[in-house]
């Protein structure tokens, strides 16, 4: 069976780093008038050659993104259920070489979490966990899953790769979608930061879409780590892998989502600064070639800029997200994955979004379905 | 065409349907609607949050006149769309459903074959069926044969507002059928509204051209002026259209004089 290992096979890093390089303000021009923007026009508004473009960008993605969404923005928050991690991350605060207490949370603890998150209005919520599979594997994902049904529309999962039995497994039990980032798509690269644990199998992750549409999931949120490589690379592989997904996986739906490295305790430095206007210049390059993508922003990035790519081409986002295991209520002191920016709480969130315009939209999916 | 709009023995005094998505609040869905004199809106079952009254899409809508049309929006297959239907008869206390099955992602296109079979069944369960569907006019005459109650062939592609780029289509649909034919999807100005009001379609249903405009309730009194002169038009019988120029005072005349 197919998958997309093959497909990515076919590229070369650097000759794609020489195409996106080459693009000059005409094919800029005319990736914006394109009826039909294709990965061409993606990689010319991906370019440097597009900065001088930012504006027009802009304004085009914010209507694309009014008329295909609406004057709305979906709300999530994640729930962490655990930190401990067989991997090594460099990047990543709860890497297994990194000495801080490990917590998995109980049944008991979980329902606490939901309860926090559920009284603030949350109706999608996105489990996360770190790779344990003996400690945190699919059957404490399962147990999870069914604790956390009756009380949320929308349960989606961040945790390690899984074989599509499981998925399916989970998929049964209501899991709606799933987020698996590549972290980069430069193989060296991606070896380089993984050097130990499941996770440095490139390949086994690379396919992780492929298993999970097959098993029938609703939504793949994809993405990389942007600071680990060249960000304009890997996000043209980024909407390669997205391009073949949509067409190989019809059913199934989208979002990306663009973490940009942030500190945490003994964490590395970004390979390459990504500015705010590059972070915009993405996302826009997503919006105007791809539609119908959902665009997600975390509270990663900061306050005052979240409040403004709310009108550029994002659809979802997140708020007073904690990211330990228990930070809401059970251990709110424990270390976090990465340092939160935007901190402020949820009705702050909502009050911005409604002075901006928006209707902050807390449930999009009916569990039953 | 008669001046009242008739689904399944129910007569409505609008043409206009509308949709509850997409707007930047609920008081501002609600205002627009009542400036469309709407009376049957759609709302998606996941959208309906019964438990959360706050954050309901619900809030708001509550008028005798206004009757609510809830859709399947999300399903993928005939399956889930019987069991949205049923679950929204639970939650909403009606039974009627507009049948919306599009597993297309992309461009949010209705699936005929599960529509089809959807329908098929939720007639036989006692549902009154609106199916959203492609225009197609053989179709619109299968899903008759199962019952429904009317068609709601598109325009075009969900959102985009271009209009009707299936006009062909909707006027052999609209010559053909026994049930209302409901325009919906791409109608994306009150003149795009008026003009399938115009070939003879029973109604329109209209929501993102609405709900996305700088001013939604005057968008939304347009559209309803729209629809009303189309229809007004549409019985009035338009003069034919000819490429021969007709002259007003015939140069021949004066020989039958």
């Amino acid at each position: 069976m197919s998958n997309f290992t093959s497909v990515l096979k076919q590229y070369n890093w650097d000759e794609q780093w020489e195409n996106i390089h080459s693009k000059t303000p005409l094919d800029v021009a005319r990736a914006l008038e394109a009826k039909q923007p294709d990965l061409e026009d993606f990689t010319a508004l991906i370019s440097p050659a597009a900065q001088g473009y930012l504006e027009q960008m802009a304004q085009k993605s914010s209507t694309l993104t009014k008329n295909r969404f609406g004057n709305t923005m979906q709300m999530y928050a994640p729930l962490y259920l655990s930190n401990e991690c067989q991997n090594i991350c460099t990047y990543c605060g709860f890497s297994f070489t990194n000495k801080i207490p490990r917590r998995t949370l109980s049944d008991k603890e979980i329902l606490m979490e939901a309860q926090f998150l559920k009284q603030k209005g949350y109706q999608h919520i996105l489990l996360v966990t770190g790779e344990a599979s003996q400690r945190v594997g699919v059957d404490y994902l399962y147990n999870a899953i069914a604790l956390l049904k009756p009380h949320f529309a929308n349960i989606s999962v961040e945790v390690q790769p899984l074989d599509q039995q499981d998925y399916e497994s989970l998929i049964s039990q209501g899991l709606y979608a799933t987020l698996v980032y590549q972290e980069t798509y430069h193989r060296d690269t991606y070896k380089t930061h993984h050097p130990k644990g499941k996770k440095s199998n490139f390949d086994y992750r690379l396919q992780t879409p492929d298993r999970l549409a097959r098993a029938g999931i609703h939504k793949i949120g994809i993405g990389a780590l942007l600071g680990l490589e060249d960000w304009r690379v890997d996000s043209f592989f980024t909407a390669l892998h997205l391009n073949y997904l949509q067409t190989t996986y019809w059913k199934t739906r989208y979002s990306i989502s663009f973490p940009r490295l942030r500190p945490f305790s003994g964490g590395i430095d970004p390979k390459v600064q990504m500015t705010d206007a590059d972070l915009l210049q993405l996302i826009c390059a997503y919006r105007i070639v791809f539609e119908d993508v959902e665009l997600s922003i975390s509270t990663r990035e900061p306050a005052k800029f979240r409040d403004q790519l709310v009108h550029l081409g994002i659809t979802s986002m997140s708020a007073e997200s904690k990211t330990n295991p228990g930070g809401y209520v059970v251990e709110p002191q424990s270390l976090e994955q990465f340092d939160i920016s935007d901190e402020r709480t949820t009705e702050s969130i909502a009050q911005m979004l409604k002075n901006s315009g928006l209707e902050p939209v807390w449930k999009d999916w009916e569990p039953l379905l | 065409m008669n001046t009242k709009l008739t689904i399944a023995g129910k007569s409505f005094h609008s043409r206009l349907l509308t949709g509850t998505g997409k707007f930047s609040s609920s008081h501002m869905m609600q205002q627009a609607i009542l400036a469309s004199e709407s009376e049957l809106v759609t709302v998606a079952l996941k959208r309906v949050d019964l438990e959360n009254e706050q954050h309901s899409i619900l809030q708001g809508l509550t008028h005798d006149h206004i009757s609510l049309l809830p859709n399947t929006s999300g399903v993928r297959n005939a399956e889930e769309a019987v069991f949205a239907a049923q679950m929204a008869k639970e939650a909403l206390g009606t039974n009627w459903v507009k049948v919306e099955i599009h597993p297309d992602a992309k461009y949010l296109l209705p699936d005929p074959i599960e529509t089809l079979k959807a329908c098929e069944q939720l007639v036989k369960l006692g549902f009154v069926v609106m199916p959203y569907i492609h225009a197609d006019p053989v179709l619109c005459k299968r899903l008759e044969d199962v019952g429904a109650q009317c068609v709601m062939p598109l325009g075009a592609p969900i959102g985009t507002n271009k209009g009707l780029k299936t006009l062909d289509f909707l006027e052999i649909i609209i010559q053909q059928s026994k049930v209302p034919v409901i325009v919906d999807a791409g109608i994306g100005s009150p003149s795009h509204a008026c003009w399938a009001m115009e070939i003879g379609a029973d109604a329109v249903l209209v929501n993102t051209a609405i709900a996305v405009s700088k001013n939604p309730i005057q968008m939304a009194k347009a559209f309803k002026m729209a629809v009303e002169a189309g229809a007004m038009a549409y019985q009035a019988k338009l003069a034919q259209q000819t490429d021969t120029p007709q002259a007003t005072s015939p140069l021949t005349q004066f020989l039958y004089e």
